[in-house]
């Protein structure tokens, strides 16, 4: 019934030094669908991929604005997520209460990596199943975090997680530089691009399935949703990736700069419930 | 019949025995009292607003009632790298925000070294929340606070109180001298556009020609006082230039005007 004896809790090492539970936890970021993020010198960008549990149901929800400068995009169990998204604004209320500051994005990236490392520190709690993408604008500029629930933050320029987050992670490798002054329109369009290319085959951006987040200096957050989303979705044009597959008949061509396809991809598609 | 009201509805000692004080615990001395007055006070701080910066003043006395207890009282406080705060009022109150609150708000903060120090209207917002929630405890710090500092590129000065009142203007003074300084500044700056034509030096010598006035005028004063003066870069947040000057000593003093004041002291006439 078990894979080995060392994944009961949180708190044991295996023999080879690993913590399962928290390996698994980062594996079910990989079960949710994707989520992309940017940053230029004036702009933060959250783009994701949204998925419906079945035909009729709704899209679950992968962006959250936690501040007028912040914002999340999630990929994983999303009840863990508005914990900490919940936990996220009322740290952020309580800054512009105390000290009339909207709160720093480090501060409060640090704040949740400090509960998620305690949550794999103590016997009979677990990690949270989600990774987490923060943008947002404080006094030193756009920022962009990633989220992880073995307790670690990174801040990047450009990364993506979530199924099949690879290939956007190698858009973003091979266009970053552009990125730094990039406008707002054409960071967008990077983020598009990128999400566009961890579509599986036959799959496409639509209005139903992207969720987009700006936030620039002096530019609160904004969300974009639904019908909003079309005419950033104009402005892309094709809306299936261009690594092949799909509805464009260059299915031959090889992935992008013929880089081999890593890890990422290969659970992509995955059958998950998870959001 | 016992005739002092003040026993009236409570229960008889020779019915009920006396009052038993062990319920207040190791405290036999009787329930939490709030500060009711203050104690050892500190008497008036002055600021005014100059095209770069802040002059902020404050003397070293600290009176017990109408004796002067204390001459060498530091009643000004930087705070982090962009402001000082000056308290009036109790002095106990006084030292627990500086000593205390302030001090380790700063430690904390310092630790994070993370670039997003807290300035002079962070530490304002900060002192008027901790002030209105001590009147709300009906335990109040029994200060008038002055904030005088640099932010979002120009120069900041606010005042926050016991009550939890805030407000700010471009001159501002505590205690006495909110009716004998207030008005000698505002003939400088009267309003908020006024400030920026007023220089460094006319400000330092409006905030010296106050401290004289307060001196003459305020019993509770002392004739030795700290003054500091914040400078900074105009339309940016960078660490402003903090000079601090203490044991400043009242210049030019004149007191032939008390010849002509009559209606008390030892006067025949």
């Amino acid at each position: 019934m078990f894979r080995n004896n060392y994944d009961n809790d949180s708190v044991t090492f295996s023999p080879q030094g690993r913590i399962f539970q928290v390996e698994y936890a980062l594996e079910a970021i990989k079960q949710g669908s994707a989520a992309v993020g940017l940053v230029s010198k004036t702009h933060a960008v959250l783009v994701a991929l949204k998925r419906n549990a079945e035909e009729l149901g709704s899209y679950q929800k992968k962006i959250i604005g936690i501040d007028s400068h912040l914002g999340i995009a999630l990929a994983g169990l999303a009840p863990d997520a508005r914990v900490l998204s919940n936990f996220m604004r009322s740290q952020s209320m309580s800054s512009r209460l105390l000290y009339n500051r909207p709160i720093p994005v480090s501060r409060v990236v640090n704040a949740i990596a400090d509960k998620a490392q305690v949550n794999t520190q103590h016997y009979g709690r677990r990690p949270y199943g989600v990774g987490l993408l923060v943008a947002g604008v404080d006094e030193t500029g756009p920022h962009l975090w990633e989220f992880q629930p073995s307790g670690m933050v990174l801040e990047y320029r450009g990364t993506a997680i979530g199924a099949r987050s690879q290939s956007a992670r190698t858009y973003l490798e091979r266009n970053f530089e552009s990125f730094e002054n990039a406008s707002k329109e054409e960071l967008v369009l990077h983020g598009l691009k990128a999400l566009r290319d961890s579509l599986a085959q036959d799959k496409e951006l639509t209005t139903l399935n992207v969720s987009l987040a700006v936030v620039g200096i002096g530019k609160n957050f904004k969300l974009y949703d639904g019908d909003e989303v079309a005419e950033w979705l104009e402005k892309l044009g094709d809306t299936t990736s261009s690594r092949g597959g799909g509805a464009r008949p260059s299915a031959a061509d090889a992935p992008a700069g013929g880089a081999p396809v890593t890890t990422g991809d290969t659970e992509a598609g995955a059958m998950d419930t998870s959001e | 019949m016992n005739h002092f009201p003040e026993a009236w509805g409570r229960p008889r000692d020779d019915v009920y025995g006396s009052y038993d004080r062990s319920v207040f615990g190791h405290d036999a001395a009787g329930p939490t009292q709030h500060t009711q007055q203050p104690i050892v006070t500190g008497t008036s701080v002055v600021a005014l607003k100059f095209k770069d910066g802040v002059v902020i003043a404050a003397d070293n006395l600290a009176s017990y009632g109408s004796l002067a207890r204390f001459n060498d009282v530091e009643r000004l406080r930087q705070v982090g790298t962009h402001t000082i705060v000056g308290a009036s009022g109790d002095v106990s109150d006084m030292q627990f925000l500086y000593e205390k609150q302030l001090e380790n708000l700063i430690i904390a903060e310092d630790y994070q070294e993370d670039g997003h120090g807290l300035r002079a209207k962070h530490i304002y917002s900060y002192l008027s929340r901790v002030m209105y929630h001590r009147r709300s405890k009906m335990d109040p710090l029994w200060n008038v606070l002055l904030v005088a500092g640099w932010d979002d590129g120009k120069p900041f000065l606010a005042s926050a109180d016991l009550l939890g009142t805030t407000f700010s203007s471009p001159a501002l003074a505590s205690g006495f001298g909110a009716h004998l300084a207030v008005p000698l500044l505002r003939r400088i700056a009267p309003d908020e556009a006024s400030v920026a034509n007023i220089t460094r030096e006319q400000a330092i010598k409006t905030i010296e020609e106050c401290m004289k006035v307060l001196f003459y005028r305020d019993a509770r004063s002392m004739n030795k006082y700290t003054m500091a003066i914040v400078t900074g870069k105009e339309g940016t947040n960078d660490e402003p230039d903090i000079e601090i000057q203490k044991d400043v000593s009242l210049k030019q003093q004149s007191w032939k005007f008390a010849e002509k004041i009559r209606g008390y002291g030892a006067q025949t006439v």
